[in-house]
Parts: structure tokens; C-alpha cells; sequence
């Protein structure tokens, strides 16, 4: 049972990383808005393929893609 | 009254009814679906031109309704100003820009795929992203390639108004305050699963025997993670209880964060020692429970303060500078200083307070006042920054701008309101200060018994009555109980903003109420109709003031705006204050009306008697009846007929108002606006005590001193003369379509805009009210079992541990019952709720 001085003071080092990417995480505003990105997963697949058609103020400022 | 159309659509954008034919079209997909104005039409098109148009099949709210004749024009160039962008603009070093924009009209979550889709097409747009919860977007972008005023402008394009934001205060704290707790409950959380599963260890260990170093090992891995936990996680409840000694005011943060501390150090004593127990993973536990319910009551109460954009909101960006050279010049709202010269477009906020110096217009002041109707001003009359101007261009001198205007007073008297706002005592923080006292004192008898007899055990027994009285089930029962009813409030359209609010509610005895907007649509609508010409149908006589109406900004005009009128009305004048006169040259032969009256061309007037009659050269005409807005409509010749238009009460004011009188409430009606209009829907409510031309200090002082007498007030209001005696009252209520600073004081929001939720809102508070007390009873009555049973030294410390647990879970479960919608109403609620949020007219 020895290994437990080991393999303990080791899964207390993954708890730190573990607190410290979360810190990380929340200062860069990745938990400010808790409710959209459930949403916004599905809606990025395409329902129906379709080409968009350029219309007059849109191909203006479309970024060449 | 306006006939019904048989036929109705509504407008695929916005969600708007359009009685009759559609006015016009945008082809989506392929299909062509109906559009209730050309603005939305163009919205639309703008949206599937960029091949976004699965927005429409995304989405589960409706858009905001651009109410607009034309595409979106709004001009922001003058973000481009330079001292405009040194305020709003952060440059990095390699050129990039950083902006961050509040955006109105976001209804849902689709909403924020279709503007980050449209902003990162664009060229220049490094990327974008926008917030649901703080309707907030931040963009980064190359000034070489795209301005931000371009931006703005695709913004608009798509039907949402951007508005620039700068962070006021309050919202960088709510910010800070919000990092901070989801850090806490991440600490608090990771160290609880860990502390967990070592207590497990160390549990098996109690039952099959284990080697002291190993537990002692265990012991001191447990102690380094609940470290943190104490220290950090649990810091706020401290930081509480220190200041309830210091004010000699305990509160339940004393009895929580005495019971951490106390559990703690015992442990960290056994620990050291290696004796007695460890009970780091209750410690843990407690801390991550209250943390949670913490967190979702905070949640909710930021919810109104990250949305807009703080005061700036209540005034324009930008104003129009007549210059010494008598041009026109777009200057920032922040740069007019006092003695400018300002050119106010008509339907422009007024940046500054000013006295004109040229031009005469009409004013809506309803937002500062309370009157519906605009007030007319003319050379010499001082006009106010946040009203909007109504009719025509006018010069105005500034004369206070910035922290001297009347706006900016109004703001001062609330800040000055809310300090010395009263609150009520809460349940849970009265019963705790008998409840430490009494745990305190058990204990110190428990532990002078135990050291005569049995100095050996005393401390330990001491440290078990302790846990088992440890007030988790008595702390939680307040909190899990509101964040309960405050969740099924918000799943109807209500929101509590306050912790005190539900429990508040219970003790009040008199509602004030606002009256525009608040009792009454705040709009104008046509109530009756007289021909006073026999061969002149109601109908015809509408389609006539509505092709004249047609030319007009005023609020009179908005009435006839809906009505789809075959006419049209030619040279219109007018005149301000008094009402308007055009020709109306033929009449379309759709029409089966064959009235010859109106076959050839004629001029009409439509406003006050006395302009008409002065024009027809006759004796001045009174109304039907004194009361009400009373508009005279004329042919060249004769008098042709009268409107009526009021500001028409909301359809449940007067069943809210009646259930109300019926649970004994007291109510008083403050307005704003003329004594014979407020004295009118006083009646019609049956309202006995009311008042009108009430300024906001007047009905402060009237707050204060039904507050002297004793009386718990409830306070119902919208506009910014409303927000000091809304900050001021025991709890204040205000209308999802209300002023932006309005709805960030109260208490609770409408959401729904629903006055009749008001009686929701307090029958949930009594049944919150009930739960906290069978909660409170049942927590306290654990204790009074278990204490002297633990005092005997007859329980053994997982006993207390598991007695602790389920107590709380029971708890829990109690309050949880307050989630579940009683039979009928949620439902509906949500159904009914209108779709569209703030009327545009108040945006810049």
C-alpha cells in the first residue's frame, strides 16, 4: 500500500493543474454567458445545402471566401 | 371604433398582426412570406442575401419590429469622432481593435448566431462574439479595413440597434462579483469530490481496521485540500459574519461561518494530534451547498444590471452643432458644452438641457413626467436632455449639460433614495440570533458537565452537539426555498432581483401606482368616433385623418399609423400644438364608398377646436364631453366629425386593481400628468386616494411619509420619474417595457409586461413564505432531537453525519416543491406574453 504516498501527492498535482485551467478559463470570459453556446452547436450544421446568393449591400463587404 | 379586419397575417420578421393586405413582401428560401412594413422587409432580405436564413427556422422568439418606413438609415459616422473613439475603442499594438457594443433586439439564442455569422463575414472583422446574457458583443477588427461606424451599420442592417458601451460601475462589479463566485464554487466543488472520496477511505478504514500512518497520511491530504476550500471558497461567509459582530446584528452567515470554522479547526486539532475524528469533507460539503444556492440568487439579480448600457442609454451619442459659421456639424454627445448652439432633429432625444432659440415644436416628456401627451414649446421654453423632440427641427442654447442636468438630479435622488431605503427583517435572520445564542450557551453547559465527570470525553462530546446543531438544514432553508420560487417566477416572466423581495412581500400593505405606462398602455388609441356630417361614414372619415396623420411624428399621428388608409394627402402643414391640414385630391375607385364628398380635391384640417374654428371663421366648438383628448375634423366648408383618443387603460389593470382592493391592500395612484386625466382612470379603477402633477421629489416625500406612518409600501412604476420613490419603497415592481434605469432599481421586473402578475408574485411569496417556515420548523426540530442525545455522548459522530445530510436533503426536497406549477396558469402566461420588448421610439 505504499504506492498511496506516490499515486496521492500525484492526483494532488492534476487537482492544481485542474483549479488553475478553470482560473484560467474564467478570466478569459469563458463562463460569462452560460445559456448560447448550448444553443449555437446545432446551429451551425446546414439544414438544406444551399448556395448563398449574394444580394446588393451584402457583396459589398463580403470578406472574399 | 377601428373595425377588424377579417383577413389577418402576420409580418414573417417581426411577428406583428397585419389586418388587411400585407404592405409588402421578402422572398426567403424561395418562398414569398409577408411583411408588416418595408423595414422589416429589408431586414429580411438582408438576412437571406447573406445566406444566414435558417435564423428563421432556429429561432424561438420573434425579431424586434423595426416600425420603420424605410430600410435602416441611422447614421454612425460620429463613432468615428476621435473623442468618441479614445472612449470606446482600445487599440492593440499591432493595429487590432477592440469594441465592445451593447446590442438591442436580441430575443433569443438564434439571434446571436445570425449577428456573429453577419459580423464575421465582414472584411475587417478579426472575429466577433456576442453574449445572450449581457446582450453584449465584442469585436475585434483593423481600422485599415472596416470603421466601427460600418460595423455598427451591419448591425442595423439586420435588424438590431447597436449601441456603444462603456461599462458603468455597477456592471464591472457585478462582473468582478460574478468571476469571483463561479472561482469560488470551482474550488469549492473540486475539493469537496476529492475530500469525498478520501472520507471514504478513511470511513472503510473506521470499520476494517487501518494502519495509523495510512490515516494519518489520509488525514493530512484531506486537511491540505479542505484548506482552500475554508479559506478561500468560504471567505464571503467570514467576511459576513464579521461585519454582523461588528454591527451587533447576527445574521445566518454567523451561525454558517461558525460552524465551518469550529468543524475545521477540530479536525485540523485531531488531525495533529491524532485523536478524535475529521470532519474536512462536511466542511466541504456545507461550503459547496450554500455556495450553489448562492451562486443561482446572484445570478438572478444581475440579470437586469448586465443588460444595456447603463445611463448612457437615456441619452443620445451624438448631437448636431450649429457652428459659428452656421453649419451643421455632427459632434459626440460628450463633447456639447455649455453655450453650444444644437440643432434638434424631430424625432431626436435632446442631448443637454437648452432653451430654444429657434423653431417651435412639441416635446414628449413622458419619460421625465409622466404625461402622455407632448407639451409644446416654443422660442424661450426650456427643453430637458432625454426628451424626445416630436415635430419639428429646433436651435436650442445649451444651458447645463453632463452631472447639472435634470436627468442627471433625478439620477442623484435616487442614489440618495435607495441609502435610505428600509428593509424589512428577515424569517431566517431572526431566528438565527436566537438560535447561536441558544447553541452557544448548550454548549458551554454540555462541556462544563462533561469536564467534572468526564474530562477525558468533554471535548469531543462538546465538538458533537456542535455538529449535529450545525445549522446546515436551518441555513439552507431560507435560501433553497427563494432560489426555488425565484426560478418558476422567471419561467413565467418574472424576475426577482432582490434575495429580500419574496419574504418583503409578504408584510406589504400599500401599492402605489405609476400611472402612464404602468395602468395605461402609455400610448395613445382611438376610442371614439362622431361624424357630424350624416353622409360621411366613420370609416371614410378615419381613411381621411389617416392620410394626414400619415405626414406627422406626433403620437396622435402613431394612432392611425396601423390603418391601412387607399389615400393620400398632399402639401400637409404643421402646425404645432394646435394640428394638421393637407388636400386629399381623389379617392382610389377600389373603393365602394361613392360619397362624392370626397371625389375632388380638398383640404382638411384635423387637430384642437380652436384651430379649426378659427379656420372655418365659426364660434368655438366644445367637445361631447368634457373629458378626454378630444380632435376636430374639418372639410373647407363644415365640421365633419370628432375622435376621441385616450391613453386606454391596460386590459388587466382593472381586475389586477380589484383583486388587490379585495386582499385588503391599500392603494394610491401618483402621477405626473394633468388632474383631470389622472382623476379619470382614478375612477374607472375606483381608487380613491390619487394625486397629480406629482414631480419625483413630491411623490418621494409622499413614499416617505406613508412609510413614517408604518405602512409597508409596494411600489408599481416605469418611467425615470418614477426610479427615486421606486428605490426608496419597501419593494418596488417595474414593466419589462419600462426605462432602462427603471427596470434596473426595482425589485422585480415584468418581464411579461403583465400587471395582473403582480397577483402571481404575491400568492408565490405567501407559498415561499409557508416553505420557509415548515423548513425552518423542521431544521430547528432536528436539532432539538438530536442536541440532547449528542449531550448524553450517546451519538456517535457518522450518526451526526448522516442526520445532517438527510435533514438537509429534506429540506431541499421541501422547497423544491415550489418549482412545481400548481395546476393552470404557466402556461398561458408564457403564451400570452407579447413578443416585442422595447417600444423603439426611445432608442437614439
Amino acid at each position: 500500500m505504499d504506492i498511496i504516498y506516490l499515486l496521492i501527492p500525484l492526483a494532488l498535482i492534476f487537482v492544481a493543474v485542474a483549479v488553475w485551467a478553470f482560473f484560467w478559463a474564467v478570466d478569459n470570459g469563458q463562463y460569462d454567458d452560460l445559456e448560447s453556446p448550448s444553443h449555437s452547436i446545432l446551429f451551425d450544421q446546414e439544414p438544406s445545402p444551399q448556395q448563398p446568393t449574394p444580394s446588393k449591400q451584402a457583396s459589398e463587404n463580403k470578406a472574399n471566401d | 371604433m377601428a373595425k377588424q379586419m377579417a383577413n389577418q397575417s402576420t409580418c414573417y420578421h417581426c411577428g406583428e398582426t397585419i389586418s388587411g393586405k400585407a404592405p409588402c413582401f421578402a422572398v426567403i428560401n424561395g418562398t414569398s412570406h409577408p411583411m408588416c412594413c418595408p423595414g422589416c422587409q429589408f431586414v429580411a432580405e438582408a438576412i437571406e442575401g447573406e445566406g444566414l436564413a435558417h435564423y428563421y427556422q432556429y429561432r424561438t422568439e420573434q425579431a424586434l419590429k423595426l416600425g420603420q418606413d424605410k430600410a435602416p438609415t441611422t447614421d454612425y459616422t460620429v463613432y468615428d469622432r476621435k473623442a468618441l473613439q479614445t472612449q470606446l475603442v482600445s487599440q492593440q499594438l499591432n493595429g487590432q481593435c477592440h469594441v465592445s457594443l451593447s446590442i438591442e433586439g436580441i430575443t433569443c439564442a438564434a439571434c446571436i448566431w445570425l449577428l456573429e455569422k453577419h459580423l464575421n463575414q465582414l472584411k475587417g472583422v478579426e472575429q466577433a462574439s456576442v453574449n445572450l446574457t449581457t446582450h453584449r458583443a465584442y469585436i475585434q477588427y483593423l481600422p485599415e479595413h472596416v470603421k466601427l461606424s460600418e460595423i455598427m451599420q451591419h448591425i442595423a442592417y439586420i435588424g438590431y440597434l447597436p449601441h456603444p458601451f462603456s461599462m458603468d460601475k455597477q456592471q464591472q462589479l457585478a462582473q468582478q462579483e460574478y468571476r469571483k463566485s463561479i472561482r469560488r464554487l470551482a474550488v469549492a466543488g473540486i475539493g469537496t469530490m476529492q475530500v469525498m472520496m478520501y472520507a471514504i477511505a478513511l470511513y472503510a478504514g473506521a470499520l476494517q481496521g487501518m494502519e495509523d500512518s495510512y490515516r494519518d497520511f489520509i488525514r493530512w491530504v484531506s486537511f491540505l485540500l479542505a484548506t482552500p476550500v475554508v479559506f478561500y471558497a468560504a471567505q464571503p461567509f467570514f467576511k459576513a459574519a464579521w461585519r454582523d459582530v461588528k454591527a451587533r446584528h447576527l445574521s445566518m452567515d454567523f451561525p454558517v461561518a461558525t460552524a465551518i470554522g469550529a468543524a475545521y479547526t477540530a479536525s485540523t486539532w485531531a488531525m495533529l494530534t491524532g485523536s478524535g475524528e475529521v470532519y474536512f469533507d462536511s466542511v466541504c460539503m456545507f461550503t459547496f451547498f450554500l455556495l450553489i444556492s448562492r451562486f443561482l440568487e446572484m445570478r438572478a439579480r444581475h440579470h437586469t444590471t448586465q443588460q444595456g448600457s447603463g445611463l448612457l442609454k437615456l441619452l443620445p451619442d451624438k448631437a448636431t452643432r450649429i457652428d459659428d459659421n452656421s453649419q451643421e456639424q455632427a459632434i459626440a454627445a460628450i463633447e456639447v458644452e455649455m453655450g453650444y448652439t444644437l440643432r434638434i432633429k424631430p424625432g431626436e432625444p435632446v442631448p443637454a438641457d437648452g432653451v430654444i432659440i429657434q423653431g417651435q415644436t412639441t416635446c414628449n416628456e413622458a419619460m421625465l413626467t409622466g404625461e402622455y401627451l407632448p407639451v409644446t414649446k416654443q422660442v424661450s421654453d426650456t427643453v430637458l436632455a432625454g426628451t424626445i423632440n416630436v415635430e419639428h427641427a429646433i436651435d436650442i442654447q445649451v444651458t447645463a449639460t453632463g452631472q447639472t442636468t435634470r436627468l442627471a438630479h433625478i439620477v442623484s435622488l435616487l442614489e440618495q433614495a435607495q441609502q435610505e431605503k428600509p428593509f424589512i427583517a428577515q424569517l431566517a435572520d431572526r431566528v438565527a440570533s436566537y438560535f447561536v445564542t441558544a447553541v452557544i450557551l448548550i454548549a458551554a453547559v454540555v462541556y462544563s458537565y462533561w469536564s467534572q465527570h468526564n474530562p477525558a470525553d468533554a471535548f469531543w462530546i462538546t465538538l458533537a452537539v456542535l455538529v449535529v446543531t450545525c445549522p446546515c438544514a436551518l441555513s439552507l432553508a431560507t435560501p433553497t426555498a427563494l432560489t426555488a420560487a425565484m426560478g418558476r417566477l422567471y419561467q413565467q416572466g418574472l424576475l426577482i432581483t432582490g434575495n429580500h423581495v419574496l419574504e418583503s412581500l409578504t408584510h406589504i400593505n400599500h401599492i402605489i401606482f405609476d400611472k402612464t405606462g404602468t395602468l395605461t398602455e402609455g400610448k395613445l388609441t382611438l376610442e371614439q368616433v362622431i361624424p357630424t356630417n350624416s353622409t360621411l361614414s366613420p370609416e371614410t372619415m378615419l381613411d381621411l385623418i389617416a392620410a394626414l396623420e400619415a405626414h406627422s411624428e406626433h403620437p396622435i399621428a402613431k394612432t392611425f399609423a396601423e390603418r391601412a388608409t387607399p389615400l393620400r394627402a398632399k402639401s400637409v402643414t404643421n402646425h404645432p400644438g394646435y394640428g394638421i391640414e393637407g388636400s386629399i385630391s381623389s379617392h382610389p375607385a377600389s373603393s365602394n364608398d361613392s360619397n362624392p364628398e370626397i371625389r375632388k380635391a380638398q383640404r382638411y384640417r384635423v387637430g384642437k377646436s380652436v384651430f379649426i374654428c378659427s379656420w372655418l371663421n365659426i364660434p368655438l366648438l366644445d367637445p361631447p364631453e368634457p373629458v378626454g383628448q378630444w380632435l376636430l375634423f374639418a372639410s373647407e366648408q363644415e365640421v365633419l366629425g370628432w375622435i376621441k383618443l385616450a391613453d386606454t387603460l391596460r386590459q388587466d389593470s382593472a381586475h389586477t386593481i380589484h383583486d388587490l382592493q379585495q386582499q385588503n391592500m391599500q392603494l394610491s395612484l401618483l402621477s405626473g400628468d394633468q388632474p383631470n386625466v389622472v382623476k379619470r382612470v382614478a375612477e374607472t379603477l375606483s381608487i380613491s386616494s390619487w394625486q397629480a402633477n406629482m414631480t419625483p421629489e413630491d411623490k418621494l416625500a409622499q413614499l416617505q411619509t406613508l412609510q413614517q406612518q408604518g405602512k409597508n409600501v409596494l411600489m408599481v412604476g416605469d418611467g425615470i420619474n418614477d426610479v427615486p420613490i421606486l428605490a426608496a419603497a419597501n419593494v418596488s415592481v417595474s414593466l419589462g417595457c419600462g426605462s432602462d434605469l427603471a427596470k434596473n432599481t426595482a425589485d422585480i421586473v415584468l418581464l411579461n409586461n403583465q400587471l395582473n402578475s403582480l397577483l402571481t408574485v404575491f400568492d408565490i411569496a405567501k407559498q415561499t413564505r409557508n416553505t420557509i417556515r415548515t423548513n425552518l420548523v423542521w431544521a430547528l426540530s432536528y436539532n432539538l432531537v438530536a442536541l440532547p442525545l449528542a449531550a448524553c455522548g450517546i451519538i456517535q459522530p457518522w450518526m451526526a453525519a448522516i442526520g445532517m445530510a438527510s435533514s438537509s436533503l429534506l429540506v431541499v426536497a421541501n422547497a423544491l416543491r415550489l418549482t412545481r406549477t400548481s395546476k393552470c396558469s404557466t402556461k398561458q402566461h408564457l403564451q400570452t406574453q407579447p413578443s416585442q420588448i422595447t417600444p423603439l421610439e426611445t432608442a437614439p
